[in-house]
């Protein structure tokens, strides 16, 4: 699968932190001119164009980009306003870090045409708390924007107007969730609420909020200076299109960000990041996150698409792979994510409070070697209860790897209940392998 | 709030004409809650004493009760002291299959400290996280706002070694 990066053009190189791209070489390299493109063009027009592309959003949830823009009132006396989701938080991912540092303009202008589009002045960037280096590279970027002309009273001369501010979070994993980041931006606790009213409607501080991924954001730009359909020419079919970003990690060889036409299949992606870690066999992936389903090695030449991931019951989530190894134990692992989940639950809704935390409680005692035999369905009796039930995505998310480790590895856990321990080798401090 | 009365504090200078130069940019001063505990805790070094809660709370007239409702919430807000250094070892999954809770013990050895607690000579204060999102660099932590990447025990006590 050819490989041209798109996203990644300027980043040279997927893992370091490196100086960020400045506004003059961003410019220099054609930056900003798909948001001069989209200046020259009337507002529903670009909607059109992003619409035609089949960009959709990037942070998980597949919602298509340009869909979400229309849902914004084009009469309203309200403001209007743009939410860049930055609070990457779900383990495994850390594309849009790498995007925010090393390439802080591309953002930018995504951002920047967007808002014209749906007539918002008003942007707002919510990153995540921890992402301190990353918040200043983006001040620094949009200092050089405001300098430049490119943002402010009167964006490329165009009569536009636009504020971007970056609004960091606190460390809260929840506030990832659409309308727990407009709580968290209002000052609240990040809870999430209660939808429909979605937030095209009411969202920030009341009004009609659009929210968008970084990496979706960031796609804009290239389908306003390439066109609709050269971006969807890139990809699976005509529901999944555009470059992606991949993030690998766990036991490979070079964990990092690649850049693939959606649709790469694990094979392909492991022979780019330089296979399983130590020429191990590979047992298992979770090819979307800690909310995707945990598949085995058989799956390893699907292509990791929304559709195609969703048939085997998993999903392409935030793009963000684990591997593991023949030596890992799927109990364990499955327990780690479990704890995240349970750690960050707003307590909102019972199902999701109780189960995720009595979720870790059951894997633990099975990892302890102090498993019961009936553990396997009660696991799956939970998560049914778990499913659908609560307010946000959340709850969901812990069922996604909990279900599947019953449902796709229960060997796995009969064997620890057989034994009465757990069965695998413990893994060792890492080593270096280079 | 504890029983005891303690008085709001002047919010520092720089505090409050940091929040004010934010108001123009959001339409309600509840907003700037979360911008003003980070810049009050900074202050306040490293963490929020019962007197920052309620200057903040006085600054942006908001209850104290709910200030505190929001402190709680997030991690990276802290009620009580911290050590010079914040360490936070991602044990995390990616972080874990190639050896994050080993580091994370190692380090506590290390320091001769437990969970959350700041070690004997004030330098460093110790915590487990979640995904700190740079997962390519497992097994990591965060010193203060600097990334580690791909630790060892040994690394990581050279690392620990060499703060002030
Ligand atoms: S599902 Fe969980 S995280 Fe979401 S609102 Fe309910 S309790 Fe909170
Ligand atoms: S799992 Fe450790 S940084 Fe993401």
């Amino acid at each position: 699968m050819a490989a041209e990066a798109i996203l990644l053009r300027r980043s040279h190189g997927a893992t370091a932190l490196q100086a960020p791209v400045p506004l003059e070489a961003y410019r220099g390299d054609g930056g900003y001119e798909g948001l001069e493109k989209a200046l020259s063009m009337e507002p529903g027009d670009v909607i059109e164009e992003v619409k035609a592309s089949g960009l959709r959003g990037r942070g998980g949830a597949g919602f298509p980009a340009g869909v979400k823009w229309g849902f914004i009132p084009k009469e309203t006396d309200q403001p209007k306003y743009l939410v860049c989701n930055a609070d990457e938080s779900e383990p495994g991912t850390f594309k849009d870090r790498l995007l925010m540092e090393t390439d802080p303009h591309q953002l930018i202008e995504g951002c920047a045409i967007c808002c014209y589009a749906v007539g918002a002045h008003i942007c707002y960037i919510y990153i995540r708390g921890e992402y301190v280096r990353q918040a200043e590279i983006l001040e620094t970027a949009i200092r050089e924007a405001y300098d430049a002309g490119v943002l402010g009273d009167n964006v490329l001369k165009s009569g536009f107007k636009l504020d971007m501010r970056v609004h960091r979070g606190a460390g809260a994993y929840i506030c990832g969730e659409e309308t727990g980041m407009l709580e968290s931006l209002e000052g609240k606790r990040g809870q999430p609420r209660v939808k429909p009213p979605f937030p095209a409607i009411i969202g920030a501080f009341g009004a009609p909020t659009v929210i968008n991924n970084v990496e979706t954001l960031c796609n804009v730009p290239h389908v306003m200076t390439r066109g609709a359909q050269w971006f969807s020419d890139v990809g699976t079919d005509e529901r999944n299109t555009g470059p992606k970003l991949y993030c690998i990690s766990g036991h490979v060889e070079r964990p990092g960000v690649y850049e693939f036409p959606i649709g790469v299949t694990l094979d392909e992606l492991l022979e780019a990041a330089g296979g399983v870690l130590g020429g191990k066999a590979l047992k298992a992936f979770i090819p979307g996150g800690a909310s995707a389903a945990l598949l085995g090695a058989e799956h390893s030449h699907l292509p990791m698409d929304f559709d195609s991931l969703a048939k085997v019951g998993s999903m392409l989530g935030s793009a963000a792979v684990v591997v593991m190894d023949e030596t890992t134990c799927l109990v364990r692992a499955v327990q780690r994510l479990a704890k995240f989940f349970a750690h960050e639950s707003c307590g909102q809704c019972t199902p999701c409070r109780e189960g995720t935390n009595w979720s870790q409680l059951v894997l633990g005692r099975i990892e302890r070697g102090e498993g019961r035999p009936e553990d396997p369905d009660l696991l799956l009796r939970m998560t049914a209860n778990m499913s659908g039930t609560a307010l946000c995505a959340l709850a969901d998310a812990c069922v996604g790897p909990v279900r599947s480790l019953v449902q796709n590895f229960r060997p796995e856990i009969e064997e620890h209940l057989a034994a009465g321990r757990c069965p695998h080798p413990y893994r060792p401090v890492f080593e270096e392998t280079a | 709030m504890p029983e005891t009365e303690v008085a709001a504090a002047e919010l520092p200078e720089e505090v409050a004409g940091a929040i004010d130069e934010l108001r123009r940019h959001y339409p309600t001063a509840e907003a700037l809650l979360l911008p003003a505990l980070h810049f009050a805790q900074k202050h306040w070094g490293g963490w929020l004493p019962e007197e920052a809660i309620l200057a903040v709370a006085a600054e942006l007239d908001l209850a104290p009760a709910k200030v505190l409702g929001v402190v709680t919430f997030y991690d990276l807000f802290h009620q009580s002291p911290i050590g010079r250094h914040r360490v936070r070892v991602c044990t995390n999954l990616s972080c874990a299959l190639r050896g994050g809770q080993e580091i994370l013990e190692s380090v506590k050895r290390h320091l001769g400290v437990g969970e959350n607690e700041v070690s004997a000579d004030g330098r460093c204060s110790v915590a487990e996280f979640e995904c700190l999102g740079a997962c390519e660099q497992a097994p990591m932590m965060m010193v203060d706002d600097e990334y580690h990447p791909r630790l060892t025990p040994q690394s990581a006590a050279e690392i620990l070694e060499g703060l002030d």
